[in-house]
């Protein structure tokens, strides 16, 4: 498995991202906001967490529309892989490879914390080292993790099984407790939870690693 | 020439920010605040050639989100 990770200004879960994918197995190339090409031969490219150009006008907006994400949108429609983390998930629906958006968290705090997830499906790259149902620690740190889709998107996602991940006690007002949301193909998975950060026993906990093993389990052939 | 956007959360969109408002003004005596409503304001120095469907343009692909806001123009 080849994968890229994308660095903005204000990235700040690069290296960490970058670290989890390596301890599965992964070559991991970082890219940089302005390259206007992906390396050669990437399977899956990681858009981390931290707060990409500051978060100015909207959280994601600018960085959706930098040279690099033109790139990566072209991998996307190609059937390539992508996750986004955090502000990566913010950055995913700016650009529109995933549905929805990300509000303000309905407490109006900023949240840091270990929460609970609900595995919601196990039908992905993703999430298929996981039981439909299991429960796994993983931390948010989020001021604007609240997703919003209207009524019909929302509806469409449950029919469609496209919500990977639900917080079993929902911290910042998500429709439907939704984390974390696949694409039509399966292949695109925006999530808020940073599962790169629970990689390793010295995080506190391993509930994460399953998620990249999975990945590089299907991708080693790829 | 100048263009003034105007950015709103579209109804039905939860605006927590908005709500905090709405309390803070009740808990200070100010009585018959029945919603609050928060938005954004952003002034475009432009281009005499500039028309208010370029500054729609932009709306549409970078200064809205349309899943969750609306917004009008304002040619000043």
């Amino acid at each position: 498995m080849h994968a890229a990770v994308v660095v903005f200004p204000g990235s700040n879960c690069d290296r960490d991202l970058a670290v989890a994918l390596k301890a599965a197995g992964a070559k991991v190339s970082m890219v940089w906001h302005k390259d206007t090409a992906l390396p050669e031969g990437v399977d899956i490219v990681g858009i981390p967490g931290g707060f990409s150009y500051g978060d100015y006008l909207r959280c994601g907006a600018i960085a959706a529309n930098s040279p690099i994400c033109r790139e990566v949108a072209a991998h996307a429609t190609r059937g390539g892989y992508v996750m986004g983390v955090c502000n990566g998930f913010q950055v995913l629906t700016e650009t529109g490879l995933l549905p929805g958006a990300l509000l303000r968290n309905a407490g109006l705090k900023y949240i840091c914390k270990t929460v609970g997830l609900k595995v919601a499906t196990a039908d992905s790259d993703y999430t298929s080292g996981y039981s439909v149902g299991a429960v796994i620690d993983i931390p948010i740190a989020h001021h604007d993790g609240n997703y919003y889709a209207d009524a019909d998107t929302i509806a469409q996602l449950h029919d469609e099984d496209r919500i990977a991940f639900t917080y079993t006690d929902n911290p910042n007002g998500a429709q439907a407790d939704i984390a974390g949301i696949l694409s039509p193909n399966r292949r695109v998975l925006g999530m808020m939870p940073h599962p790169e950060r629970m990689a390793d026993p010295l995080h506190g906990g391993t509930d994460g690693v399953a998620l990249f093993r999975a990945l590089a389990g299907a991708l080693v052939t790829a | 020439m100048k263009a003034r956007v105007h950015l709103m959360l579209k109804t039905g969109v939860l605006d927590p920010q908005g709500e905090a408002v709405r309390h803070a003004l009740g808990a200070m005596g100010f009585e018959g605040v029945k919603g609050v409503r928060q938005g954004k304001v952003i002034e475009l120095d432009l281009d005499e050639a500039a028309t208010q469907a370029d500054v729609e343009e932009m709306c549409e692909k970078l200064l809205a989100n349309t899943v969750i806001e609306s917004y009008s123009v304002e040619m000043v």
